[in-house]
């Protein structure tokens, strides 16, 4: 073996990956959100009585599933691209990584909705509680339980799926600063070594946080 | 101020389960409906609060139609607490919180109200001292008080009771039934599902048998218990006795 290990620059070049970082974290957040508000649609789409709406959220459910995120995110750059809508790099990362996380949770948000007995939704009733306030009272609250760990998973999946960005071009998130820094100076095992351990303490701090905060919340 | 029961059918597809029920109940009767399983007792308990819609016939609740097209029943429910047999304590919520819910939430009441409402249910069936803790912690029979305590935070004018003692320990029933026995004495309205026979001889003015989704027999404890005139009634109670 005759590499010789260069930190320094690659220490250097510690505030430019933060900086990445933040703009990994962006995407990341912003297609959880988006990702949460599609599952919801899938979940009651999937719940439907219009066979159109079923089969489109069972759809869209299995390819999210079943298909590498790698080539969704590819379809909404290129794919989209060849059919005349040209979606920039970061949108188009995002939308890839919102259609995966919404066809993961809309399953979680399913089995999540199941795990909670009908009784309950009966006894709100019982209590004069109208249909909505007893699901937002009553059915909401327990179901959250159940998707919260589910949930902070996919969370630190979408941000691990956001250095897929860089095969569609965006070059600010975590991965593409670190892969411009490589181009530029060839020390290759030193900056991925970096942005590795950048997207370890990430994935991190969302466990931990989520850990804390189901302690908070979930006293039962 | 009474609840009409008139000519009821309710059938779950094909199965009738109940089969022209009528009965009513005065204010401040003690009603028990005996029979065996699948006998439609039950799910007349909830087509009265109106949990299960009904094929033909009235449900009259003070004179309103519960199953009638304009009834808001979650206004008509505020009056009629039920009790179930799977007590479904909510378990996110602690035991006050549970109780304190609906007066906040349905009626309203401040935070303030609604917790002196809850804390003077609780003690009356004897949790005054388990507020802060989460359902899971209690016993079944504690539970279930509980789930009493949480009607009669509504001030119901009835109380319907589903075999409230049936998923029980038998060490667990003898506190559930002094508590109805207490509700009993202070003059509510009570129609209770029971197989407690020897409880619905005590508490009740009249006793009703439910034989294949019909009122087989119906009268003073002391005569369907007590000299039971049809054959059906006999045999059921030799079976439970």
């Amino acid at each position: 073996m005759n590499y010789t290990f260069h930190w320094l620059p690659a220490f250097r070049a510690l505030p430019d990956m933060l900086w990445g970082a933040l703009v990994t974290l962006e995407v990341a957040v912003l297609s959880m959100l988006l990702g949460v508000f599609f599952a919801v649609l899938l979940a009651v789409a999937s719940g439907s009585n219009y066979r159109v709406l079923r089969g489109a959220a069972a759809s869209w459910i299995e390819l999210a599933r079943n298909t590498p995120a790698l080539f969704q995110i590819y379809m909404a750059y290129f794919g989209l691209g060849s059919l005349g809508i040209h979606l920039d790099s970061f949108p188009a990362l995002l939308a890839g990584i919102t259609f995966n996380n919404a066809g993961y949770l809309a399953e979680t948000f399913r089995g999540g909705l199941r795990a909670v007995p009908p009784t309950q939704l009966r006894a709100a009733r019982s209590l004069g509680m109208g249909q909505i306030q007893a699901f937002r009272l009553i059915v909401l609250p327990q179901m959250f339980r159940v998707v919260f760990y589910p949930l902070t998973n996919q969370m630190v999946w979408a941000i691990l799926m956001t250095s897929l960005g860089v095969i569609v071009g965006l070059n600010n998130d975590l991965t593409g600063v670190t892969q411009e820094l490589n181009v530029r100076s060839f020390r290759t095992f030193e900056y991925f070594a970096l942005a590795a351990v950048i997207y370890y303490l990430l994935a991190k701090l969302v466990t931990l946080s989520a850990r804390l905060l189901a302690w908070r919340l979930f006293r039962y | 101020m009474s609840i009409e029961i008139k000519d009821v059918h309710k059938s779950f597809g094909a199965l009738e389960v109940v089969k022209g029920v009528t009965m009513t109940v005065e204010k401040g009767e003690v009603v028990s409906v005996i029979g065996g399983s699948g006998s439609g007792k039950s799910t007349l308990l909830m087509c009265i609060n109106g949990l299960e819609p009904i094929n033909s016939g009235h449900i009259l609740v003070d004179g309103t139609d519960v199953h009638a097209r304009g009834t808001d029943l979650n206004k008509l429910r505020r009056k009629i607490g039920i009790v179930f047999q799977q007590w479904n304590a909510f378990p996110h919520l602690t035991v006050l919180e549970n109780v304190m819910l609906a007066p906040r939430k349905v009626l309203g009441k401040s935070r303030a109200e609604a917790e002196a409402i809850a804390v003077e249910k609780l003690s009356h069936v004897g949790l005054a001292e388990k507020l802060k803790v989460y359902p899971s912690r209690l016993s079944g029979g504690q539970q279930q008080r509980m789930a009493i305590a949480r009607a009669l935070a509504m001030s119901p004018d009835y109380m319907l009771f589903d075999e409230v003692t049936s998923a029980l320990d038998p060490q667990l029933v003898g506190e559930v039934l002094d508590t109805m026995r207490l509700l009993s004495s202070e003059g509510m309205t009570m129609i209770v599902v029971t197989h407690e026979i020897a409880f619905a001889r005590e508490v009740s003015n009249r006793v009703a048998f439910f034989h294949k989704g019909r009122i087989h027999e119906i009268g003073p404890p002391a005569q369907v218990i007590g000299a039971p005139r049809e054959p059906e009634t006999v045999a059921f109670l030799k079976s439970v006795l």
